[in-house]
């Protein structure tokens, strides 16, 4: 018996093995996930199986590289805000989506006077210049010019990572969680 | 970096091949060997380019909470209210950013209930407003990171 409930992503009890045992990264060996399988008492078909269906399902958002984007030169980090009326939300979002520097992109509520604004994105770069003109960019080919709009720059990184996302045992990490 | 590990880091963002021999299957459609790949895998991982290969889970699918949270600190008590917010395990990517509200961080709860005990608490230790920013849509972004 699991102390741990299964919830609706873990149907079998070795479940919650295999996701642990996933999260430190696959193993860099021709048949990686025999080698995740031996770890949580699956065989390499049943882990293959389960992945899959957590793929499909979204419990993986995504299976691949990990970059840190400050080491690979991305030091200019934005984060663009508009105050856009709700009616539009969702056809402003999908028009600043298609440029590809924009790497996120959120509606969150507003917060009183302190903060207007309800749509987000993030453009990472690597330099402020060319951030500042690629947000000049999308605000005319978006048609966004009549909107409230603000630009804060991250000066400083404090905690990239390090935190615990779930107490042990099935402990979760948040460097497999995606930076909201 | 050279266009190997480019075209290594740019291709393989997502869409990692779930099968037998997945770095066997990613490798060809990059013209890599097997070999070859997960050398350079390793070398990128070792060299701190990536910091992991591998999943990336969804949050709130598993049941927890998952905020973005601001606060507005005067400069002279920043780095005590850093201190302070990051000591909290379920704080991480704590940024400074250059707005009135100038602290940013991500808040990750296992329990959704949890958060506004964790909000109330932090708001408490510090002495200042927390503004909880949780999304509520989130919009299909087709390329990530290119390098």
């Amino acid at each position: 018996m699991s102390a741990r409930p299964l919830g609706p992503w873990f149907t079998d009890p070795r479940d919650p093995a295999l996701f642990e045992a996933l999260q430190g990264g696959l193993p860099l060996v021709p048949r990686p996930y025999a080698a995740i399988g031996e770890q949580a008492g699956y065989t390499e078909a049943e882990v293959i199986e389960r992945l899959r269906e957590w793929r499909r399902t979204g419990l993986i958002k995504r299976l691949g590289v990990i970059v840190r984007h400050r080491r690979l030169g991305y030091r200019a980090n934005a984060m663009v805000v508009w105050d856009v009326p709700d009616d539009s939300v969702s056809q402003a979002a999908s028009l600043i989506c298609q440029y590809p520097f924009v790497t996120l992109c959120y509606r969150r509520p507003r917060r009183g006077s302190e903060w207007p604004y309800n749509l987000f994105c993030m453009i990472h770069g690597h330099d402020r210049q060319r951030v500042e003109s690629q947000i000049r960019q999308l605000i005319e080919g978006c048609e966004m010019t009549a909107w409230p709009t603000a630009t804060l720059f991250s000066t400083r990184c404090f905690k990239q990572r390090g935190a615990r996302y779930v107490p042990a045992p099935g402990a979760v990490s948040l460097k497999s969680i995606e930076p909201v | 970096m050279n266009d190997i590990d480019r075209a290594i880091i740019n291709g393989l963002q997502g869409g990692f091949p779930v099968c037998e021999r997945p770095y066997l299957a990613a490798a060809e459609k990059l013209g890599l060997s097997e070999e070859e790949l997960i050398e350079r895998l390793q070398c990128l991982l070792d060299n701190g380019t990536l910091s992991r290969f591998g999943p990336m889970y969804h949050a709130e699918r598993l049941g927890g909470a998952l905020s973005l949270v601001a606060m507005e600190i005067p400069a002279a008590d920043f780095d005590r209210v850093a201190e302070q917010v990051n000591a909290f395990q379920e704080v991480a990517h704590n940024y400074a950013r250059d707005h009135a509200l100038n602290m940013w961080f991500v808040l990750a709860t296992e329990k959704p209930e949890r958060k506004d005990q964790i909000l109330a608490e932090i708001e408490r230790v510090t002495g200042y407003p927390a503004y909880d920013m949780p999304k509520l849509a989130e919009y299909f972004v087709g390329l990530r990171l290119e390098v």
